[in-house]
């Protein structure tokens, strides 16, 4: 009787959602949990850029953009209740931030025929769009990334890595073990030895890998790591004293909340990235003058500029440059999300647009066509400097090592086409 | 007056004991027994089923199974979610190594391997008790997980550590993979909850749930009498872990569709279960669907008051809602320490008798 009384009540709330012909474009996010610090940037600049549409340009096309947000807490079961609460609302694209639901999702957005983008996470071998007709993942993917800071290591050591130890400290979760394959390859390539050390989620205990680092003496360890693992893994090894200069983190591995905590132990961390940071922008002063300063930023602003909400800001300008293109596509503002699918495929962000768009060498260019969903792959470093509380570019964007990466691609997206019957398309 | 009892006699010892012995009541569960089969099937939406009734009946299947060791036999476990993640992967591998048998047998299949993993970790049992055979049982949930993220056997090898559920049909309807429509993945739930509740109901109130009972109760009496603990303790461990493989086997490849063991099948896997059996009543089969019902459907009920009709920001709504869920489990255990169950039973005599209570 009580699941009956529950029942019908939360019917009458389910019909009284609204439905609006606006361009929708939910945002999956996460505020509360262990990731929660660093998922709330994320969507604070996720929502910004669309707000900073809306109130300058009228929307894109002279359609408005609605964002409406749903907590998943990084968690895939909630994560798939959000997707089925907004899916229905005329949803166009997905962005959820997290690899565990970018899994769930792939399967049901390729059903439900709505596109997924993931930008610098999901799963890697969606950049072949023969197998992954419905998800993206420009500009970078975690084996660029990994590739990336292995070509960084080679030019520190003059071109050769032979008899190196490199370590891996990984979230202990399909996020993590994305780029153990490729480091493997790299490492049978380049001759250097790869440690593998796993940190159960959350990741607030890792005083044994660090313990193990310690006395294996790695030259350089590489993380993979979000929430608070990263804080947490960055204060050990200022604990140990292990040189921060040969400790690398992944794109996710490189904000603020993660170094702050360790204060000048974290001086001269690096990260990967695959945006520029930092307020020096002249999109800026649009932000300011039609979102922040009257009011109407996410959050009331507090973010603005940081590593994260950059990124976040930088998925939506993405999304918002498919979405006109599609509508240039289609001939229409009224875009549905198939449409949106094909403005995605012949998205062209070159470093033009980028200036024109105010955020001159921000990212790199972005080019996608039927086969190819990820871009160019190209990544640059970045090094925290503790003293100034500041991220500062520390390489210009740098290629990642096709020819071991398109191998790995190619056989992962090969098993999952198997594995799902798809027949590859283009 | 809303129950009119006059005239409903028992003239047998098999009308006496049946499960439902007042005539309404049994008219109410053949009547929502008709409308879940009948009528929710037609009507329901990929949200009602994804967010809603799908967790829900999966979740009521993994508290019975707990409840018949907990609550039954008097044994506690907190390694639910370990044992769910056996029914995934068993399921999972099943499904890939052979294609061509129908799902519905892999499904039983993962719960009988299940069942041989739950008896295993079920031998401790037999010497420790309480505390100590928690603390056992938690060894199981944390070795399981660990186990399945070790060994890429468990996931053919993938380079994430991700299980995928390939698509599989019943009667050319399919039930796993991204096509499988709202009504069908519904129906197949809705399919193992009634034929596992009534298999547990059935089980509990014969000699098997007898000797369960008098363990629980006080074993050494138990087996003065004759109950061999043994066979008492192990059978409640094979039964149970039958019913939160098959829940963990239903949840990975209908509901979820892909899963990783540390996610999905963690420690906050097992403390819902349990969480779902000492709200809903332990030694229930009501009070599994009743903890089943409040700890799946409250969270997104709020959720969507809050958020949908309030218009709060999500962070908050999140915040509020996890205080509210909290506070409610206070106050209905302060209100009634045995769980919904006993309060509907309560509620149940009352209306029996209104309005000439005495």
């Amino acid at each position: 009787m009580k699941l009956k009384l529950a029942t019908v009540a939360l019917g009458a709330v389910m019909a009284a959602a609204p439905a609006m012909a606006d361009l929708v474009v939910p945002n999956l996010s996460y505020r509360t949990g262990p990731y929660g610090a660093n998922g709330t940037q994320y969507a604070d600049g996720f929502n910004d850029y669309f707000t900073l549409l809306n109130e300058r340009d009228g929307g894109i096309g002279g359609e408005r953009i609605r964002t409406p947000e749903c907590e998943t807490a990084y968690n895939t079961e909630k994560g798939v209740e959000c997707y089925e609460s907004t899916k229905g609302s005329g949803a166009l694209v997905y962005n959820p931030l997290s690899t565990g639901i970018t899994y769930q999702l792939i399967p049901k957005v390729a059903a439900d025929k709505i596109p997924l983008y993931t930008p610098g996470y999901g799963r890697t071998s969606a950049k072949n769009g023969k197998v992954f007709e419905w998800v993206f993942n420009a500009p970078a993917n975690y084996w660029d990334g990994a590739s990336v800071a292995v070509k960084y290591l080679l030019d520190q050591n003059g071109g050769s890595l032979e008899g190196k130890k490199i370590a891996l400290v990984y979230h202990n979760s399909a996020y993590g073990k994305e780029p153990i394959r490729t480091l493997q390859e790299l490492g049978k390539k380049h001759g250097f030895t790869l440690t593998e050390l796993p940190v159960d989620p959350p990741g607030q205990e890792q005083k044994s890998q660090w313990l193990q680092i310690r006395r294996d003496k790695p030259d350089y360890v590489l993380m993979w790591g979000w929430g608070v693992m990263n804080q947490t893994a960055i204060q050990e090894a200022a604990n140990i004293r292990f040189p921060m200069e040969n400790f690398i983190g992944t794109y996710w591995s490189g904000s603020e909340v993660d170094v702050k905590p360790v204060g000048a132990g974290a001086n001269g961390y690096k990260a990967l990235t695959f945006h520029g940071v930092g307020m020096d922008y002249p999109i800026y002063e649009d932000m300011k003058k039609h979102v922040i300063d009257p009011g109407k930023a996410s959050q009331g602003g507090q973010f603005v500029g940081s590593v994260l909400y950059s990124r976040g800001m930088y998925a939506a300008v993405v999304i918002a440059e498919a979405i006109a293109k599609a509508q240039e596509l289609a001939g229409t503002p009224q875009i549905t999300a198939a449409q949106l699918r094909d403005g995605f495929e012949a998205l062209d962000i070159t470093p033009e647009r980028l200036a024109e768009l105010g955020l001159p060498d921000f990212g790199p260019e972005i080019k996608m066509t039927c086969d190819n969903h990820g871009g160019s792959g190209m990544a640059r470093l970045q090094q925290w400097d503790a003293s100034a509380g500041k991220w500062t570019l520390i390489t210009d964007f740098t290629q990642p090592d096709q020819d071991v990466l398109d191998p790995l691609i190619l056989e992962d997206s090969e098993a999952y086409a198997k594995e799902a019957g798809i027949s590859p398309r283009c | 007056m809303f129950y009119r009892e006059a005239g409903d006699f028992k003239t047998s010892y098999r009308d006496d004991g049946q499960t439902f012995p007042i005539k309404l009541d049994r008219w109410g569960y053949y009547a929502i027994l008709a409308v879940a089969f009948l009528v929710v099937p037609f009507v329901i939406d990929s949200y009602w089923a994804n967010a809603v009734l799908v967790p829900f009946l999966i979740y009521a299947i993994a508290a019975i199974g707990l409840n018949i060791l907990t609550g039954y036999a008097g044994q506690v476990s907190l390694g639910t979610g370990g044992f769910m993640a056996v029914g995934a992967y068993a399921v999972y591998k099943l499904m890939v190594a052979f294609p061509g048998v129908p799902i519905v047998i892999h499904i039983v299949l993962a719960g009988a391997i299940t069942a041989v993993v739950g008896m295993l970790f079920g031998l401790p049992s037999l010497r420790i008790k309480g505390f100590y055979l928690a603390v056992a049982t938690l060894a199981a949930q944390f070795f399981l997980v660990w186990l399945f993220n070790k060994v890429p056997w468990f996931y053919n090898y993938s380079a994430s550590g991700q299980i995928n559920a390939p698509e599989r049909t019943i009667l050319g309807w399919a039930v796993t993979g991204p096509a499988t429509t709202a009504s069908a993945k519904y129906l197949i739930c809705l399919s193992f909850a009634v034929l596992l509740a009534w298999v547990a109901r059935n089980l509990t109130r014969g000699s098997v749930g007898r000797k369960w009972m008098a363990i629980r109760d006080m074993d050494i009496a138990a087996e003065i009498i004759g109950v061999n603990p043994l066979t008492a303790k192990l059978s409640a461990f094979a039964v149970s872990s039958f019913f939160v493989g098959i829940a963990g086997a239903l949840l990975f490849s209908v509901y979820l569709g892909a899963a990783e063991a540390s996610e999905a099948f963690g420690i906050n896997k097992s403390f819902l279960v349990l969480f779902m059996i000492i709200i809903g009543g332990l030694g229930s089969i009501f009070g599994s669907f009743a903890g089943a019902a409040f700890l799946v459907l409250l969270p997104v009920f709020l959720k969507n008051v809050l958020v949908a009709q309030l218009g709060w920001p999500t962070d908050l709504a999140a915040h509020i809602e996890l205080m509210i869920v909290g506070a409610l489990i206070v106050f209905f255990l302060i209100v009634e320490p045995h769980g919904l169950a006993r309060l509907w039973a309560l509620t149940k005599e009352k209306l029996r008798l209104w309005p000439f209570p005495h």
